[in-house]
């Protein structure tokens, strides 16, 4: 069965057509959109994003794939990205990841439950480092002694990526 | 008169939450800029911007007038285009004014679109900053229902749109030209210049894209003239400095300072010294992009030329007793970049820090070209091994050559960005690699 955009997300996306010449430069924010109703970018996915702005299923998929936050399999309500690049790593960021990995029972890349640890680029909160972003929640200074309470706080509370799509 | 570490521009409103509502900002003194000048020509915006000696604060310091100027004069149709996908390893001031000051990169926008006669215009911004999509979308949406955006600007007849474009995690797109390939629907992969954007960019048409700080600072140029600006700076710099601090220092944070600081005084006075009492080992002065500087080396000015040509910093080497040139003999010493300054002290294990950056661009290369795709690679793999204690006898100069085989070899800079730290780590601090090879042959 071919998948659909709800109402509200289709209303998303003609008021965007109308800010470009032509529907391509949309896709991203489509693909978006398509990840956020549906979880993550199946093939089904891409051939509604495809559908829905008339551009080649391959041009789709070519974006989709280039992109590291969209993703083509399913991932938890809560995506971790624990930066561990310089100025992180220099203040302990391999420790933070670990003690998410330890906490979770799963290692980066890995979803356990609500949870997909990304072991992340510069997130640029280098001065707060290490750093590490839950949608649009920034856990800033952390040491790997707050990863409980960061974890438990976010089952209770989730952040998804999608809800600022 | 020149700026002193009070001069406070672009982080004026940084921790004042008011900034952040459209009352709030006007309150502050907010869009009365754009209301000078739509009262202006827009040559003489132009001017005093040329005048005002400010350069980009992404990465390249380009004069940002001069860039501006670039406009072919006939365009029908000019984009301007914000670079807000800060993601130089070590950099985080533009988020964070986005995050405080949205109102301010809206109002240096309409200026600058209305200096450049630009109507269509974007603001590219990183997958990852969801709390300041958020914020910035609010922001845009406000000033469009006070008419500071929209078709009819404060009934000057200027007509002006601002759309968010959200990139979704790709370094690469911070490269101008990869941007507008993103914005335009594609897979964020870099173009050959020429042409340059400023004559054939977004959608086919004339282009500028200015970073977020860059903009930012446009307001300002247009209030008290550009030659107050210039005043602010060093030399051919002008305005003030905008710093992040990250690493081994008690007092890590975004500063705003003047251009004559040295990188002695930011560390010891601004960010409060290196921590545990410990000593500077290594900074890498404008992001990971850039060649380190060793503690010998603190005494020259944080500003665009002086990190470029102080005869105090070593040039980099390719292999010890050979400089590497830069095209024309030109050495390379350092750049002060996107302003990303990470500090590593006295007990940092240099190899693998540097390991951790040449992952970072094996990640990020778009795989467009051979010797950055499969360069960036190996420089991952041995440094890797060199890290890990696994180096082999002449891994050193490997790592140097695989370097030197990429830079100047790609089409984006991004071939130069893996290159140039690794071949600046290597001149630097020779002797840290070796211990670790010599250790794994042990």
């Amino acid at each position: 069965m071919s998948l659909e955009f709800t109402a509200e997300a289709t209303k998303k996306i003609q008021a965007l057509c109308e800010r470009y010449p032509t529907k391509k430069p949309v896709v991203m924010a489509a693909l978006h959109l398509a990840q956020k109703e549906h979880g993550h970018l199946g093939d089904d996915a891409l051939q509604l994003v495809a559908r829905t702005l008339e551009l080649p299923l391959a041009h789709v998929y070519g974006v989709a794939t280039f992109y590291t936050m969209y993703r083509r399999e399913p991932a938890g309500q809560n995506i971790l990205r624990v930066c561990t690049n310089i100025s992180c790593m220099l203040r302990g960021a391999y420790d933070v990841l670990e003690a998410f990995e330890q906490r979770l029972g799963v290692k980066k890349g890995g979803t356990a439950g609500k949870f997909t640890i990304v072991e992340e680029e510069c997130i640029a909160a280098c001065a707060n480092a290490p750093a590490v972003i839950c949608g649009t929640q920034y856990y800033l200074d952390v040491t790997p002694d707050q990863v409980g309470r960061i974890v438990d706080e976010l089952r209770a509370e989730p952040h998804p990526e999608g809800e600022v799509v | 008169m020149p700026a002193d570490r009070n001069t406070k521009l672009v982080t004026a409103h940084f921790g004042n939450p008011d900034a952040k509502t459209l009352a709030g900002y006007e309150r502050l003194g907010g869009y009365q800029r754009l209301r000078k000048a739509l009262g202006m020509k827009p040559e003489e915006i132009t001017a005093e911007v040329k005048a005002s000696n400010l350069r980009g604060r992404g990465g390249a310091g380009f004069a940002t007038g001069m860039k501006w100027s670039f406009v072919p004069r006939d365009a029908k149709t000019v984009h301007l285009v914000c670079n807000a996908d800060e993601s130089e390893p070590g950099t985080c001031k533009d988020r964070e004014m986005i995050f405080w000051d949205p109102h301010l990169l809206i109002e240096g926008m309409v200026i600058s679109a209305y200096a450049l006669r630009a109507t269509h215009n974007y603001i590219y911004i990183r997958g990852e900053m969801m709390r300041e999509v958020v914020v910035l979308q609010k922001a845009i949406d406000e000033a469009y229902q006070r008419g500071y955006l929209g078709a009819n600007i404060l009934g000057s007849g200027f007509e002006c749109h601002l759309t968010v474009h959200r990139g979704a995690g790709a370094y690469i797109c911070g490269e101008e030209t990869a941007l507008l390939n993103s914005l335009e629907g594609e897979r964020g992969q870099p173009r050959l210049k020429p042409p340059f954007p400023a004559v054939k960019g977004l959608f086919g048409n004339p282009t500028i894209v200015n970073n977020v700080e860059t903009l930012m600072n446009v307001p300002f140029i247009v209030d008290k003239g550009g030659a107050w600006f210039a005043e602010l700076g060093v030399g051919r710099s002008g305005g003030t400095r905008t710093v992040c601090v990250s690493g081994h220092v008690n007092k890590p944070g975004v500063y705003e300072l003047p251009m004559s600081i040295t990188m002695r005084e930011l560390i010891d006075d601004v960010a409060g010294g290196v921590w545990k009492g410990r000593k500077v080992k290594a900074v890498i002065p404008g992001g990971t992009s850039m060649p380190p500087l060793d503690e010998s080396e603190l005494d020259v000015l944080c500003e665009f030329d002086a990190l470029m040509t102080d005869e105090r910093i070593k040039p980099v080497e390719v292999l010890p007793g050979q400089l590497f040139d830069m095209g024309g003999g030109r050495n390379l010493r350092t750049m002060a970049g996107s302003g990303g300054v990470v500090v590593m002290d006295d007990e940092t294990d240099i190899p693998m820090a540097v390991w951790r950056i040449m992952k970072f661009y094996a990640h990020e290369s778009c795989g467009q070209c051979t010797p950055c795709r499969e360069g960036t690679g190996w420089l991952e793999k041995v440094a890797r091994r060199v890290a890990h204690g696994e180096g082999k006898p002449g891994d050193i100069d490997l790592m140097a050559t695989i370097a030197h085989g990429i830079a100047g070899n790609t089409i984006c800079a991004l071939g130069e960005a893996a290159a140039w730290p690794m071949m600046g780590f290597i001149t630097k601090f020779r002797g840290d690699f070796l211990a670790k090879i010599k250790g794994a042959a042990a």
